[in-house]
C-alpha cells in the first residue's frame, strides 16, 4: 500500500477522510476502552465547528489572553548575516507561556468544557505542553495531571516547577527511555482508566482521529495570520517556510493554509541528534518506517521487529519516534521537503539567534533556524523566507549552559 | 464439521458444566528456554487456553507487571518470529490447548499481515487479540485473518455500550473477551455483581462464550468469574510470579517455572470448584 494516489480535487488540504486518513497514514489505532470516547470527541468538535459561539469565544481568548496575533517580524541583522533571502521570523514564542502549545490547548480545553469533562490530563516532553496545559486549567478551574518522563524533567526543571505553581500535578514517568514517548503510553492508560470524567489533551497533531486534525485547525491560525501579515508587510505570498517537527503541530500550523499555494516552497526540520547517519537522532521520516503507535499510522524509528527504538535529540520537545501522520502523507505526496538539524548545529542556532536579534529562542526552533541558514545564503535577496519561531528559550538556558560547558 | 480448537474447548467446558481457565504469560519472558518449558506444563496443571502474549516496547493498555514481562522478553531477544517458533514447539506435543496471541498491532505490521497470518496458521496459532486494532480498523488483521481461518477474539469494555456492541461483535469469533474494568492490565478488581450483569448484557447479543479479564489475582476471583462467565483469564498475577525468580540482570531461579505452575493449579482448582 503506497500514498501516491493523487489528492482529490487537486487539493492538499481536505484530509483526513472518514476514517481519519490521510492517504494511508492516520486513523484510530486504540484499545475499545477508548473508542466511544474518541467517537464522542469527535462529534463534540464537528458541533463545536459549526457553532458560531465556539469561534468566539477562542477569538476571545486567542486576543486577550494568548496574546494574539503573534507578530511577523523582519529580521534585518539575520537577514544581512546570512546575505540572501529576507528572514521573517514568526513570534509565537511571544504567545502567554512561550510556545505556540497554548493554541491548541485552548481549543481543547473549551471543547473538554463543551464535553462536561470533569479532569484534564497531558504529556510533555519539553514541558511547554504541560505548563500550557496546566495554565489552561488554571484559567477554567480544572484539575490537570501532567505525565512527564524522568528524563526530561532532569533537563526541562524549570518547567516542571512552572506548571507545579500553576497547580498542575506533575507525575514522572520511569518506563521505557522516560521521554515523551513514555509520556504519551502513561497519559494513555490514565485515559483508559478515567475515561468517563477525564478529556485528554495532546500536545501535537499525533494521537488516534480526531486529534490530528483538531490540533491542526487550532494551531493553523499561526499560518492564517502570516498569510495576511506578510501580504501588508510585502503585498505577497512567502516564498518558502521552514519550521522544526517534534510531532509536528507548530509546523502543521504554519504550513496548512499554504499547501494549495505551489509557489510556496516548505521545509520541515526534524531532530538529527548526533547525526542520521549515526542512528542517534529523532528524524522519523528521514530515518524510519511506515507503523502504528499512539493511535495512528504514521512513520517510526523501530527495529527489524517492529519494536519502537529510542529518539534522541537535545531538545526534548523533539524528541519522539513518530511524526504526525498528516506529515507522513505529506512527505510521500512530496509537498512538504523533510530534513534535519543536528544537536550541534542547533546550539550554533540558539546562540546566533540571541546574538543578532536579541531573542533567546527555544531549542525547537533553534532547529529550524539551523536550516536556515544552510539555504538562505544561496537564495535571491528578495526571496521571502518564514521560520515558525514556536517557543522561547527561557526553559533551555540551563541546558545550553551546561552542553556549552559552562557553569551557573 | 470443522471446528477450531477454541471451539472444541469451550464446547468440552461446557458439556462439563465448568468455566475455564485462560493463562495470560509472555512469549520469552524471561528469556524463550523458560517461557518454553513453562508453556509446556500450562495444560497440565490446568490451563484450558492458553493467551500468550507478543512482547511491544510500547504496551499501552498495560500495567507494570505486564509492561515489565514484555521488557524482559525483549531484553532477552524476544522477537514475533521467535514467538511463532514457541508456538510451533509447543504443538509438536499438544494438539489440542487452543493458543491465542495477545499483543499490538505494530509488530505484526512490521511483519507483513499475509506473512504473518500465514506463519501463525501453519506454527499451530488459533486466534488473535490485538488491543490497539477496535472494529473500526476492522480492515487491518481482523478481515484478512478470517478469511485464513484464525479467531479474531474481540475485546469488549464497560464502555462498551448496547449501542456500539453489535459493532463490537460482528466479527468476532472464537470467543469474546470481557475487559472487566475501564482500565491497564494488573491494577483494580471489578465487582463481582457488576460482572455478572456485565455477562448477562452480553450473552443477550451473542451466542460466544464469554472470558472475563482484568484484575483477576486469586483463586477465589478466578472461581466467582467462573461462576457466571464460560471462563476466567488470569495474566498479570502469572507474570508477576515469574518475575519474583527473576533477578536484575534478567537471569531466572530454577524456581521460577515450578512456583508459576503451582498458581496456575491454585487457580485451576479455583473454577473447577466454583459451579459445585
Ligand atoms: C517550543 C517548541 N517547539 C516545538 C515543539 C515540538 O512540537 P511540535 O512539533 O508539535 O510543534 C515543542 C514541544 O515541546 C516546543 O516546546
Amino acid at each position: 500500500m503506497t500514498a501516491s494516489a493523487p489528492a482529490s480535487r487537486n487539493t492538499y488540504r481536505n484530509g483526513p477522510d472518514e476514517f481519519g486518513r490521510f492517504g494511508m497514514f492516520g486513523g484510530r489505532f486504540v484499545a475499545e476502552t477508548l473508542m466511544p470516547l474518541i467517537l464522542e470527541v469527535e462529534k463534540a468538535y464537528s458541533a463545536a465547528k459549526a457553532d458560531p459561539k465556539f469561534a468566539e469565544e477562542m477569538e476571545y481568548y486567542r486576543k486577550h489572553y494568548i496574546g494574539r496575533p503573534s507578530p511577523l517580524y523582519f529580521a534585518p541583522r539575520l537577514t544581512e548575516h546570512f546575505g540572501g533571502a529576507k528572514i521573517y521570523l514568526k513570534r509565537d514564542e511571544l504567545n502567554h507561556t512561550g510556545s505556540h502549545k497554548i493554541n491548541n490547548c485552548m481549543g481543547q480545553i473549551l471543547l473538554a468544557k463543551r464535553m462536561g469533562k470533569k479532569r484534564i490530563i497531558a504529556e510533555t516532553g519539553a514541558g511547554q505542553h504541560g505548563v500550557a496545559t496546566a495554565t489552561a486549567c488554571a484559567l477554567f478551574n480544572l484539575p490537570c495531571t501532567v505525565y512527564m518522563g524522568e528524563t526530561d524533567i532532569a533537563r526541562q526543571q524549570p518547567n516542571v516547577f512552572r506548571m507545579k505553581l500553576l497547580g498542575a500535578e506533575v507525575v514522572p514517568v520511569k518506563s521505557g527511555t522516560r521521554t515523551l514517548k513514555d509520556a504519551m503510553n502513561e497519559a494513555l492508560r490514565d485515559w483508559v482508566a478515567n475515561v468517563e470524567s477525564t478529556f485528554y489533551i495532546i500536545g501535537t497533531v499525533a494521537g488516534p482521529h480526531p486529534y490530528p486534525t483538531l490540533v491542526r485547525d487550532f494551531q493553523s491560525i499561526i499560518g492564517e495570520e502570516v498569510r495576511w501579515q506578510m501580504a501588508e508587510a510585502e503585498g505577497r505570498l512567502p516564498d518558502s517556510l521552514v519550521a522544526c517537527i517534534g510531532g509536528g503541530s507548530n509546523a502543521m500550523g504554519l504550513f496548512h493554509p499554504f499547501l494549495d499555494d505551489a509557489s510556496v516552497q516548505i521545509y520541515g526540520v526534524e531532530a538529527g541528534g548526533d547525526g542520521v547517519e549515526t542512528g542517534r537522532h529523532a528524524a522519523s521520516l528521514t530515518g524510519g518506517r511506515p507503523g502504528v503507535l499512539h493511535g495512528n499510522r504514521t512513520y517510526l524509528l523501530q527495529n527489524e521487529d517492529g519494536q519502537i527504538t529510542d529518539a534522541h535529540s537535545i531538545s526534548a520537545g523533539l524528541d519522539y519516534p513518530g511524526i504526525g501522520p498528516e506529515h507522513a502523507w505529506l512527505h510521500d505526496m512530496k509537498r512538504v521537503n523533510y530534513v534535519s538539524a543536528t544537536d550541534k548545529e542547533a546550539l550554533e542556532a540558539f546562540q546566533l539567534l540571541s546574538k543578532l536579534e536579541g531573542i533567546i529562542p527555544a531549542l525547537e526552533p533553534s532547529h529550524a533556524l539551523a536550516y536556515v541558514s544552510k539555504i538562505a545564503p544561496k537564495l535571491p535577496k528578495d526571496h521571502l523566507l518564514v521560520m515558525n519561531l514556536c517557543g522561547r528559550g527561557d526553559k533551555d538556558i540551563f541546558a545550553v549552559a551546561e552542553h556549552l560547558g559552562v557553569k551557573l | 464439521m470443522t471446528t477450531t480448537r477454541i471451539e472444541r474447548r469451550f464446547a468440552a467446558l461446557r458439556a462439563a458444566n465448568r468455566g475455564g481457565l485462560v493463562t495470560f504469560i509472555t512469549a520469552g519472558d524471561p528469556d524463550y528456554a523458560l517461557s518454553l518449558d513453562l508453556l509446556r506444563q500450562l495444560p497440565a496443571a490446568g490451563a484450558d487456553v492458553i493467551e500468550l502474549g507478543m512482547p511491544f516496547t510500547d504496551p499501552m493498555a498495560d500495567g507494570p507487571a505486564i509492561q515489565a514481562s514484555s521488557l524482559r522478553a525483549l531484553r532477552s531477544g524476544m522477537s514475533l518470529r521467535k514467538t511463532l517458533q514457541l508456538v510451533t514447539e509447543f504443538r509438536k506435543d499438544d494438539d489440542n490447548t487452543p493458543i491465542i496471541l495477545m499483543g499490538y498491532y505494530n509488530p505484526i505490521y512490521s511483519y507483513g499481515v499475509p506473512a504473518f497470518l500465514k506463519d501463525a496458521k501453519v506454527a499451530g496459532v488459533d486466534g488473535l487479540i490485538v488491543v490497539d486494532l477496535p472494529p473500526e480498523e476492522d480492515e487491518e488483521l481482523c478481515i484478512p485473518a478470517l478469511k485464513s481461518g484464525l479467531n479474531f477474539i474481540r475485546l469488549a469494555t464497560p464502555t462498551t455500550d448496547d449501542k456500539r456492541l453489535p459493532t463490537v461483535l460482528r466479527n468476532t469469533s472464537g470467543f469474546v473477551y470481557y475487559v472487566s474494568i475501564a482500565g491497564i492490565t494488573g491494577t483494580r478488581s471489578a465487582a463481582s455483581g457488576d460482572v455478572s450483569a456485565a455477562v448477562a448484557r452480553l450473552k443477550r447479543h451473542t451466542d460466544l462464550p464469554v472470558a472475563v479479564g482484568f484484575g483477576v489475582k486469586t483463586a477465589d476471583q478466578a472461581a466467582a468469574i467462573a461462576r457466571v462467565a464460560d471462563a476466567a483469564v488470569v495474566g498479570s498475577a502469572l507474570v508477576s510470579r515469574i518475575a519474583a525468580h527473576v533477578s536484575e540482570d534478567g537471569s531466572a531461579s530454577s524456581k521460577a517455572v515450578e512456583d508459576t505452575l503451582a498458581l496456575v493449579r491454585e487457580l485451576s482448582a479455583g473454577v473447577r470448584r466454583a459451579r459445585q
